[in-house]
Order: C-alpha cells, then structure tokens, then sequence
C-alpha cells in the first residue's frame, strides 16, 4: 500500500488528497474493528504516545485517547491546568523532558497557532495536531469529511455550508483544506464580523443570509460561537445572533428538501441549533464522534508505520 | 530463468477435490464447522473450496468468513511500505465453532499466527485447523504446520511461490519463480 506522504499530521493543508483517501480507507477497516465485541487490535503495542492539551477539551482528548488504546499503544495524559508549564518552562523543554521518557508519538492541543508546526521541526517525534489556536484541527475535518462519506457516498461535488464563527474557528478553516481537496463546493456563512477578510482567496463564497445558504447546500456544519476566543463585542448579543444564524425546525420545514446537519461540538443548544434538530434524524453529530475514533485510529496507525524500528 | 510450473490447472482441480474430501472426512456435514480465508490471497483457495465441497455433495450451509491480519501482523514497521488492510467479512460467532483457516502458501508461519491471533477476537474456537494450497516446508520461522496440505514442496528463500487463478489471472496455475534479487 502507499504511505503518508508526510510524517506528521499537522495540518490538511500541506496533505494531499492521495493522503485523504488512504485515511478514508483504513479508517473503514478500524470502525468495523470497533465494532466488534473485542474492539481492539496489537498494532501499536510497543508505542508510546503522550496527549498534550495545553488547552481544554473532552470529545477530542477522549477520541484520541481510545484510539491509542484501541490500537494498544501506551498512553500518557498530560494537561498543561496542572504542570510545570505554570512554573515557566518552555514549550520545547517540556516536550523534551517527556520524550526523554521514551514516548514515540505526541497528539498536542495548543492555544498557538503553529505551535505544532513549531515542535516539529525542533523535536524527534511524530507530532498530531489536535487543534492549535484559530488555525487547523486536521482530525475533526477528516471525520466531518469521512461522515459526510458515509452518510452521501461520496464528497465530489456535495454543497457544504459551514455556519457560524468563521473567524475563531480551527475546524472551518480545515475543512475548508479537506472538503476542497475531496472536490467539494464550500460556503460560509454568518454575520461579517465572525467572517475572515480574506476567506474567499481560498476559493470560498461567503453568504450572509442563512436561508439562503441552506437552500444551496447539501450539508450544513454548525459552528459553535466561541465566546472564550472573543476579545472584543462581534455581534449585538447572542440572542440576537440565534435569531439571524440559528437552526430551527421551522427553518428547515420550509426549506422544502432534506439537508445533513452536523457539528464539531460541544454544543450550545439553543444558540447555533435548537434541542430538537440537534436530537432529530437529519443530525449525524454522534455519527460524527463515532467516526472520529476510527479517523483518529488511521491518522495513528499511518504516521506510527513510518517510524522504523 | 522460466518459472517452473508446480500445479497445473487440472492438478489444482484434483488437489482442491482432494482436500474438500478430507474436509468432508472430518467435518462431515459443517453443522458446527466455519471457513475462514486469510486476506488477501487465502480466499481465493477458500472460494473455491466453498465452490467445491457444493459441485461435489451439495453442501451449501457453510459458514464462511474471511479474516484480515493486517493489524495483528509482527513485521507492522519493519517493512518499507505498510500493507494495505483488507475487509473482514465475518457475520457469525466463531465461539465453539470449529474453525477451519484457509490460506494460500504456507512459508514462515507468520501469517498463521497473526490469524490465530485475529481469530481470537471473535470469540474462542473450539479447535482451529490450518488448509493450505502449498506448504514450502523447512523455511518456518515458527513451530506451526498444517492440517490440510495440498502440495508439499522444498523451496529456497530466493524462490517465490506464485498461485494464479482464472477468475484473477485467467488460468489456474501454481509458479515457482526464482527471484533475482538484483533485478
């Protein structure tokens, strides 16, 4: 079989869409692995991987976590709340100090953007990112993108509309990378502010309007509003954003066709999607973790073949 | 050099006749026996036993599945390319079953303990027996033999066993290639 043309999982942009394919296709064989009464299989016995969130996280940190040990990998948690890094001590000296435990592989959230590209090239193992700052989060836009696959057969030529705070947003932004490279059509949509300026030199259309962008699309992704990233005042108040940008019933009754909704989660219900679209059939959002441990378990094995014993 | 021909279409007919017999001999009507090929060559013996053993006395109630090793391989990260994983189909429980594994050539082992391996996360086998097409004996790595062997033959590490089959390769034949190692 072909391998990863890269050795590190930094970001979808310097992937390629040869890359994605094999993702897709090993992932097929690692969800019906966890599916089986016995949901687990030896291929990383002998690895060690360390999970660095410099940031907070549940679903991600929880995702990452079963997939290495699904694959049997050792795992090491670290949350950077309650270490050293309160202490002083640099991003690369901590790293350091955990290789220098032997660890093989590091899965790493962190609130800079770069912060992994950075490590990278500074430190002697296979660096995952799992978001940094507004920048990527490769993982949750391979399963968005592998979920759309189950759920529609194919990416190519699909309408997806991402919704929400563009600007904060990691999972747009590698979205936007992925759903391209597999040939989708992407749009944008949300009041200017949370719009980046330049978003629509990476080939992406911007729509103001959410009815209009769900009429368009085959797909709608909610995003979350991400109040912590916010420093300043982008929208009157959030009342009045869930009145122009929220899902509701009624809006998607008189759509006249049936769209997929998804979201990366977590989930302000009533703000971006109400309670009963987000529980509805329509929603695949659980689907969405499903697959993200299966993704998640491919990216791992990928990268963890291309380290030579 | 021309690789020499070991089976020849007629020959494999009668070998996989012969070792439908020998199954027939063992598992007389299947009630509580499974087949299991190994991806991503041993299904293309296991089809055609499943083929047979209905030509030969009808019997067409097997349970059959076939098993992917990828995952539980020992050489994950010694070899340049990492193999490319194929589907299990296993829809049964293989718990008390008594499993029957159906691989191609039987060379270094390996493969058969990756599949036993495999087969133990579907649950836990009464017994499990090994079929194989051609069995190069004195090259394992492990102490593992076959119950069923179709052809028995001495073989040295540069040689290559090559089974082509109609459906894939349009005519039945088993190869034995000398590979150069400098080409």
């Amino acid at each position: 079989m072909s391998s990863l043309s890269v050795n590190h999982l930094l970001g979808i942009k310097n992937i390629s869409k040869e890359d994605i394919d094999l993702i897709f296709a090993t992932a097929d064989n690692f969800k019906a692995v966890i599916n089986r009464p016995i949901k687990k299989v030896p291929s990383l016995r002998d690895l060690t991987i360390a999970n660095l969130f410099f940031e907070n996280s549940t679903r991600t940190r929880l995702s990452f976590e079963l997939a290495e040990k699904r694959l049997s990998a050792d795992v090491v948690n670290f949350s950077a709340s309650s270490s050293s890094v309160k202490k002083g001590e640099t991003l690369v000296d901590t790293v350091n100090n955990i290789l220098a435990m032997k660890v093989d592989m590091v899965v790493m959230r962190h609130p800079n953007p770069g912060a992994c590209v950075f490590l990278s090239e500074r430190v002697d193992a296979r660096i995952l990112n799992a978001g940094d700052g507004a920048h990527e989060h490769p993982t949750q836009a391979l399963l968005d993108a592998y979920s759309i696959r189950e759920k529609h057969g194919d990416v190519k030529g699909k309408k997806i509309l991402i919704v929400g705070d563009i600007l904060h947003s990691r999972v747009a932004l590698s979205n936007i990378f992925c759903l391209q490279k597999l040939g989708a059509e992407v749009k944008v949509c949300g009041p200017t502010t949370l719009i980046p300026k330049y978003i629509e030199s990476l080939g992406v259309k911007v729509e103001n309007n959410l009815i209009k962008g769900l009429e368009w699309c085959d797909v709608a992704n909610m995003l979350r509003i991400q109040l912590e990233r916010q420093d300043i005042q982008f929208f009157p108040s959030l009342r009045e954003y869930t009145m122009m940008y929220g899902l509701n019933q009624d809006i998607l009754k008189g759509l006249g066709k049936k769209i997929t909704i998804m979201h990366p989660g977590p989930i302000n219900r009533g703000v971006e999607i109400t309670s009963d679209i987000a529980d509805s059939t329509d929603a695949i959002i659980l689907g969405q973790v499903e697959n993200g441990v299966a993704i998640r378990m491919a990216v791992l094995y990928l990268l963890a073949a291309k380290i030579k014993r | 050099m021309k690789p020499r021909v070991l089976l020849n279409s007629k020959q494999i007919e009668l070998t996989i006749n012969r070792l439908c017999f020998e199954l027939i001999e063992n598992h007389s009507d299947f009630s509580s026996s499974v087949i299991l090929g190994i991806q991503p060559r041993g299904i293309n013996v296991s089809r055609r036993i499943i083929e047979t053993l209905k030509k030969l006395k009808g019997i067409d109630n097997v349970q059959y599945g076939e098993l992917d090793i990828t995952f539980y391989r020992d050489d994950f990260r010694r070899r340049d390319i990492p193999l490319e994983a194929t589907s299990t189909k296993i829809d049964f429980l293989i718990e008390d079953k008594n499993v029957i594994l159906v691989d191609d050539v039987l060379y270094t082992g390996r493969t058969t303990r990756a599949a036993l391996d495999a087969l133990l996360d579907f649950g836990r086998p009464n017994s499990v027996e090994f079929l194989v097409l051609i069995d190069r004996r004195f090259s394992r790595d492990l102490p593992i033999q076959a119950n069923y062997v179709g052809k028995t033959i001495d073989s040295i590490d540069s040689e290559k066993v090559i089974v082509n089959w109609k459906e894939l390769h349009n005519k039945d034949q088993v190869l034995l290639n000398n590979v150069d190692k400098k080409a």
